[in-house]
């Protein structure tokens, strides 16, 4: 569904990942491991199309992605760095507005979607009134709203509680259960069998780079 | 059509919330206007003859002051990510975010001159004049700077660089508008300078948007 190949990301001068090939398809659970600096939120801000330092290919549906950025857009769901929350809005208002920008945002309410954060009570409370884990709560509640069918997350557990945490990796895996697709980059490890999971580690890939050119094989562990 | 309008609301509540932003242009163009009596001279006849100029100066610099923070906390709070991740139009957000600008900068501006101008002996004859060219003038003043602060969002101190940028753009909007009041004072006919003023408005209304969209995806990108 979701294919890259020979995808190569250089910044001042450095090379982050090169020939990066794989591919993601319903049910895939990708979990992108390196250290800091090792360029994974740089990966996933490229598949996201947020950035445009690399080269190679992106497909989505068997579909160049720079040719059919809408429908590529359409089944997308990314939660980045930023929480995207303005804070002089309410938690209503702010994921009111994100409907508005994602139409798959839809699989319920907000107020069953703010109740499942934990955020009941707090609807009309503005996000600068919230603490840093509430205000991540308020954006990571467009988890429970989404029926798109791939998730990028980046550092989604930033911030959240151990509960909190639970709550959302059981809810990632439901999601990928249902056929979905999520790539996300965490330090957490997730407790699951070897099969439902698949990482890719961007420090051993930068190790390969320099010994060997091309490792493609390799850099895909299932 | 509806996501627009969605943006303007939006856009509005949020400088609603956050009223400084709303005042601060208005401050700057009230101070800038009551101390040139001061400073040059208290008589009517000087006043009156350097008005059209002075309230059109203070004017455009109001509107570039406030220009800086179009885009900047969106682009800080990860909110301007969101946007290029979603299948919604950029340019059309582009939109609604410029026209809620004007509604709370050049229009409450256009509305506020004629108080000023009585200040400056500006014949009454002037009036109409004076408001039509604020009102049709500022939005391409809005739409243009708008491309500055696209332009600029990304980097650290854009404040100066959007004034050079934008400045020698604002130029024909300034005589022109300048130019209306002038022969709005002088009893002669002000339709073609208003004609002129609002094929600038027409024009920059097309072709700005997307400008803004491009420049928006440059600075997100890089």
């Amino acid at each position: 569904m979701l294919t890259v190949t020979n995808l190569t990301s250089e910044r001042d001068d450095r090379i982050l990942f090169a020939n990066l090939n794989f591919s993601l398809h319903a049910g895939d659970l990708l979990q992108i491991e390196g250290q800091n600096g090792s360029g994974k939120t740089t990966l996933l801000r490229i598949l996201c199309g947020l950035s445009s330092h690399f080269s190679g290919k992106i497909y989505w549906q068997n579909q160049d992605v720079s040719q059919q950025l809408p429908n590529f857009l359409q089944a997308l769901l990314y939660v980045g760095h930023h929480a995207g929350i303005k804070a002089a809005l309410t938690a209503e208002e702010n994921l009111r507005w994100m409907q508005r920008l994602h139409p798959l945002l839809n699989r319920c309410t907000i107020t069953e979607a703010l109740n499942q954060v934990g955020l009941y009570g707090y609807e009309d409370v503005p996000c600068y009134a919230l603490s840093a884990g509430q205000q991540r709560r308020v954006s990571l509640a467009r988890l429970y709203l989404s029926s798109h069918p791939l998730w990028i997350l980046d550092e989604p557990f930033t911030a959240i509680d151990k509960k909190g945490v639970l709550e959302k990796e059981a809810l990632i895996v439901k999601h990928v259960q249902q056929g979905g697709m999520c790539i996300l980059t965490t330090h957490h490890d997730f407790d699951l069998p070897k099969q439902t999971i698949r990482r890719i580690n961007l420090d051993q890939l930068a190790h390969t780079i320099t010994s060997v050119d091309t490792t493609p094989s390799y850099l895909v562990s299932v | 059509m509806n996501f627009l309008n969605a943006a303007i609301k939006r856009e509005l509540l949020l400088a609603l919330r956050n009223r400084s932003e709303i005042i601060n242009p208005l401050a700057f163009f009230l101070l800038v206007i009551t101390l040139f009596p001061l400073a040059v001279s208290p008589e009517a006849k000087v006043l009156a003859n350097i008005a059209p100029g002075i309230i059109w100066v203070a004017a455009l610099l109001a509107t570039l002051l406030s220009m800086d923070s179009l885009f900047k906390n969106d682009y800080d709070d990860g909110s301007l990510e969101q946007i290029v991740v979603s299948p919604q139009s950029l340019a059309l957000l582009a939109l609604g975010k410029v026209i809620s600008h004007w509604l709370s900068t050049g229009f409450l501006l256009a509305l506020l001159s004629p108080v000023l101008a009585v200040m400056l002996f500006l014949p009454s004859e002037a009036m109409p004049a004076l408001v039509g060219s604020l009102l049709i003038g500022t939005p391409t003043l809005s739409l243009i700077g708008a491309i500055g602060a696209a332009l600029t969002v990304g980097l650290r101190k854009g404040g100066v660089l959007i004034s050079l940028l934008v400045l020698p753009l604002y130029i024909p909007v300034l005589i022109f508008g300048a130019a209306t009041v002038q022969a709005g004072a002088l009893n002669l006919p002000i339709s073609g300078h208003l004609a002129l003023l609002g094929a600038m408005m027409v024009f920059t209304l097309l072709l700005a948007p997307f400008a803004i969209a491009a420049a928006l995806k440059l600075s997100i990108r890089n």
